[in-house]
């Protein structure tokens, strides 16, 4: 489990790894906005929340393509499926890595981003709460996609269409958490707790749901 | 040890490709599967490791010292595959590293493991710049690096020189010495004694 941590960490700083790719796409959405939106400040801080949310949500997906299918096609995950760790242990596992270089640098970059953006100094401390929370739910939830569609050369497309209705909710919440940060009389806190126990559910129902696809995909 | 198998049969899609196989392999003892592509050589293997679904029959393991607790048969298996499960952007010492790490029970040093396979001082050499033989032989290392009674080899020696091959067999041989049992699915005589055979689909 810890080697397991230990290399996909490194394979995702090495060369086709992928760690800057997903905060690059991030930062190219999120500065790309202003320019098609029009130099309104209002209108886009008002928005702010939504672009950082989706942003990450479109960064996220990017590297989840090759989450399992690179372990697939050199043989390693073949080795995984033998070992006796359980596989939704290894599944945890990956996706917590997956999380760690994409979901925690776009959360840590996400006030940075936020101030293109003009938005509020209460706004960008809820876009990064709600984005710490969040975006596991995310990785987890990508997993299970990932993993039905391991055997298809071109997955990616078919992974986002599998995925992103499972993450609505997320988005939703995460969303309303942040303009609710912002806006009397709207509490923050139920909204965010929602998305909290949202990455909680699928941090424990993701990992069986991914472990079983990887089983029958291997067959 | 022995590995015993009942009755395996395997359906992949709607196809019946193992039908009623039986065999008993003991220590000491290889079982070399034989015959034609596509008669289902590899589709053995990778039942016998856990990665099919039976459709009926059993493997087990009788193991009349209890020198291996109460671990499944595929807990006691290597597999090694067509794919060398090597990651290109590792170097070497750190994909075998990995491998000793996440199957545990070590049993040889890396660097003696791969002077076993004639590729010492290569540690730091990124996989990716290895020939496809040296590359198989880092593989084979893999076996040698966390102990595993039983050995199941997809044709290991594709893409290794004839010095290498009988370097293998060398490897094979002390495994077997060691109380160890084998199953390979080959082409190619591997140079091995006390071996049994099992022959797939029409043979010449």
């Amino acid at each position: 489990m810890i080697a397991l941590l230990k290399r996909d960490l490194k394979l995702s700083f090495r060369s086709g790894g992928g760690a800057a790719i997903a905060l690059l796409f991030y930062f190219a959405v999120v500065v790309s906005m202003p320019f098609a939106i029009g130099p309104d400040p209002i209108l886009l801080s008002t928005i702010g929340g939504a672009t950082l949310w989706i942003g990450a949500l479109l960064a996220s997906l990017l590297g989840l393509e090759r989450l399992f299918q690179s372990d697939a096609e050199d043989g390693s995950l073949d080795q995984m499926l033998i070992s006796p760790t359980p596989l939704a242990a290894q599944v945890f596992t990956k996706s917590f890595v997956h999380w760690l270089v994409t979901g925690l640098p776009l959360t840590l970059m996400a006030p940075v981003f936020g101030l293109f953006l003009g938005m509020s100094q209460n706004a960008l401390l809820a876009s990064m709460a709600t984005l710490a929370v969040g975006t596991p739910a995310i990785s987890f939830i990508g997993a299970v996609g990932a993993a039905i569609t391991v055997s298809l050369s071109r997955g990616g497309l078919l992974l986002s269409v599998l995925v992103m209705p499972m993450c609505i909710p997320v988005l939703i919440f995460g969303v309303g958490a942040v303009r609710a940060a912002v806006t009397e009389p709207d509490p923050f806190l139920p909204p965010f707790l929602l998305v909290a126990a949202i990455s909680l559910f699928f941090a424990v129902i993701g990992p069986f749901a991914s472990a079983l696809a990887l089983r029958q995909g291997a067959s | 040890m022995k590995l015993i198998a009942s009755n395996i049969s395997v359906i992949r899609g709607e196809e019946l490709i193992l039908e009623d196989i039986s065999f008993t392999v003991s220590s000491n003892e290889a079982l070399i599967v034989r015959g034609a592509n596509g008669t289902g050589k590899s589709t053995l293997l990778r039942a016998i490791a856990g990665l099919l679904p039976l459709e009926t029959g059993t493997f087990s393991v009788d193991d009349p010292d209890n020198e291996f607790g109460d671990s499944t048969h595929s807990q006691l298996c290597h597999y090694l595959g067509h794919e060398n499960a090597m990651k290109p952007a590792m170097t070497v010492g750190e994909n075998l590293a990995f491998w000793q790490e996440f199957a545990g029970q070590p049993h040889l040093e890396i660097d003696e493991a791969m002077e076993m396979v004639g590729l010492d001082g290569l540690q730091d050499v990124p996989f990716s710049h290895l020939s496809t033989g040296q590359r198989r032989r880092i593989s084979i290392s893999r076996l040698l690096i966390s102990y595993r009674p039983i050995w199941l080899l997809d044709e290991p020696t594709a893409g290794l020189d004839a010095a290498s091959e009988k370097q293998f067999a060398k490897l094979m041989q002390i495994h077997l010495e060691d109380g160890g049992l084998i199953i390979a699915a080959t082409h190619i005589p591997l140079g091995l004694e006390n071996t049994k055979e099992l022959v797939f689909g029409e043979q010449e």
